[in-house]
């Protein structure tokens, strides 16, 4: 098990949404964060002149996936969120020790 | 003799007057970070209890009870003693006496909330507190007098101040900026951190309501409901649009037109039309608006630059467009609009310049000076600024135990 976690802009959500239900990864968590990379801040109007935002709004999305299902899961996520302009996002695929069904106590690879 | 319809106008001018201070309060508390919209919003509605206290107490009579030497009323009207259903035989002859004081009530509630907007986000609210009073008392009540009372010194020279661009305005401008020197930057400030307004629909529903309200300042400041009233009521309102568009260009101009910026053009265009609304042709409320954005604006601008932290710009927009709004009284005032002022610069009389000029100078003069050391007595004695860590925190919660947006889903 793996779990993936994209930071993608804002307005990609809901076409990787989709892609990722094509593809069978329907359980994610969406938050939404704020940070930088190399596209930098905003510049922003204060009441005369401006003022610099150093952190930009993006969206999280977090899925566990079975291992043979990770390819596929980056490949509609990056199909989806790339513009080619700085901003995209990064991903980033950690291992995962165990995971809990809440509703029926499942473990493991069943609890996907 | 009273009149139902001078009366009926000057009480609802009052209630209008009073939801400035709420509304000022929203102005404010949307342009500060979100850790201390409680704390701002506070410092001005707070106001309304203890002004509206003390003006009854002394505060009507050290402004408008009978004149001792030009520079205070005596105190023989505390209490209200002698303050009733009749009208008084000097103010608003055509008013009870107590709806002319609640009026003048409302007046010295917003202008020490507007000096607040100068030390927002780092002020202890206990030393506020004291430093209100303080104020109240040492400031606006003579500068009332010598403006208004009868018998006033400034009165006397011939000083003409409609609805308080020299009482409310340039006393709250200059008092906002000795503090600010006083209190030094926010943490932060230095270091050029974004200190990003919070809550920018709210600074208009502020505008919103302080542009309402300012009909009963300025057309109220009329006291009685005819001619004058209506005209006060055009050159406000022709201030206020003509200001708040100058604004919104000048924004464009040098990037976008933003929405802070054209709630304080209009602001800026209501403070600058204060002093001569009911002195003026009303159309002379378009110039002296489009003059007092660009004025205000580029104020703003300076003060940032010099490196001075007086967070909300009081100085830059109720100062200086109070400055601006007095002197030009001097230019564009005609008797014609109102018999018991004076013809300005445009209608043959330099004079009355130069007596605006020394009134706003006098005043301007005073209010700095005796704040600062009013300040100053306060910073020793009780301290005026929180301690680093409650500033850090914000002081919604460390001054009030509150947070404005609290709940963390439910």
């Amino acid at each position: 098990m793996k779990k993936i976690e994209a930071i993608i802009r804002p307005e990609k959500l809901e076409p990787v949404r989709s892609a990722l239900a094509e593809v069978g990864v329907f359980g994610i968590t969406v938050s939404e964060v704020s940070g930088r990379g190399r596209q930098g801040g905003i510049t922003l109007q204060w009441r005369a002149g401006e003022y610099k935002v150093e952190f930009l709004p993006k969206v999280k999305i977090e899925a566990v996936v079975l291992d043979e299902d990770v390819g596929k899961t980056l490949n509609a996520i990056v199909r989806k969120a790339r513009t080619g302009e700085k901003g995209d996002g990064k991903i980033f695929i950690l291992p995962v020790e165990n995971a809990v069904r809440v509703r029926t106590g499942d473990e493991g690879e069943n609890a996907i | 003799m009273i009149s139902a319809g001078d009366t009926a106008w000057v009480l609802i001018s009052a209630a209008l007057v009073m939801l400035m201070t709420p509304g000022l309060a929203l102005f404010y508390g949307g342009m500060v970070r979100r850790k201390n919209v409680l704390s701002t919003i506070m410092m001005s509605f707070v106001l309304l209890g203890l002004i509206g206290i003390l003006w009854l107490l002394y505060g009507y009579s050290l402004g408008f009870g009978p004149n001792l030497g030009g520079i205070i009323g005596k105190l023989d009207w505390i209490g209200l003693r002698g303050v009733g259903q009749g009208p008084s035989d000097t103010y608003a002859t055509t008013v009870p006496q107590l709806a002319f004081m609640i009026f003048q009530a409302m007046f010295a509630v917003i202008t020490v909330a507007l000096w607040t907007g100068g030390v927002v986000e780092r002020t202890k609210f206990s030393a506020f507190l004291v430093l209100a009073i303080l104020w109240f008392t040492v400031v606006y009540c003579p500068v009332a007098h010598w403006v208004w009372g009868h018998g006033g010194w400034l009165a006397k020279l011939g000083v003409l101040d409609f609805a308080g661009g020299i009482v409310v305005h340039v006393s709250a401008g200059m008092s906002a900026l000795a503090l600010a020197l006083l209190l030094r930057p926010r943490k932060g400030f230095r270091e050029k951190e974004p200190m990003e307004p919070h809550n920018i629909p709210m600074v208009i529903m502020g505008t919103g309501l302080l542009w309402f309200g300012w009909f009963g300042f300025n057309a109220g400041s009329a006291l009685t409901s005819g001619g004058l009233a209506s005209s006060a009521f055009v050159a406000t309102n022709a201030s206020a649009a003509a200001a708040a568009l100058t604004w919104m260009i000048l924004g464009w101009i040098h990037r976008r037109p933003s929405v802070l910026g054209i709630a304080t053009g209009a602001v800026a265009g209501l403070a600058a039309v204060t002093p001569g609304a009911g002195f003026i042709p009303p159309l002379a409320g378009i110039p002296i608006g489009i003059v007092a954005a660009v004025i205000c604006y580029y104020c703003m601008v300076l003060r940032a630059k010099g490196g001075i932290d007086e967070s909300l710009d009081v100085w830059a927009v109720h100062g200086m467009g109070g400055i601006w709004g007095t002197l030009a009284v001097g230019i564009f005032a005609s008797v014609a609009v109102n018999s018991s002022g004076a013809d300005g610069l445009i209608h043959g009389n330099p004079i009355l310049l130069a007596k605006q000029l020394a009134g706003v100078a006098a005043v301007g003069g005073f209010a700095f000076v005796v704040t600062w050391i009013l300040g100053k007595l306060v910073d020793l004695t009780i301290g005026l600024r929180v301690k680093e860590e409650e500033e850090v925190v914000g002081l919604d919660i460390s001054q009030h135990g509150e947070r404005a947006y609290g709940g963390t889903l439910l």
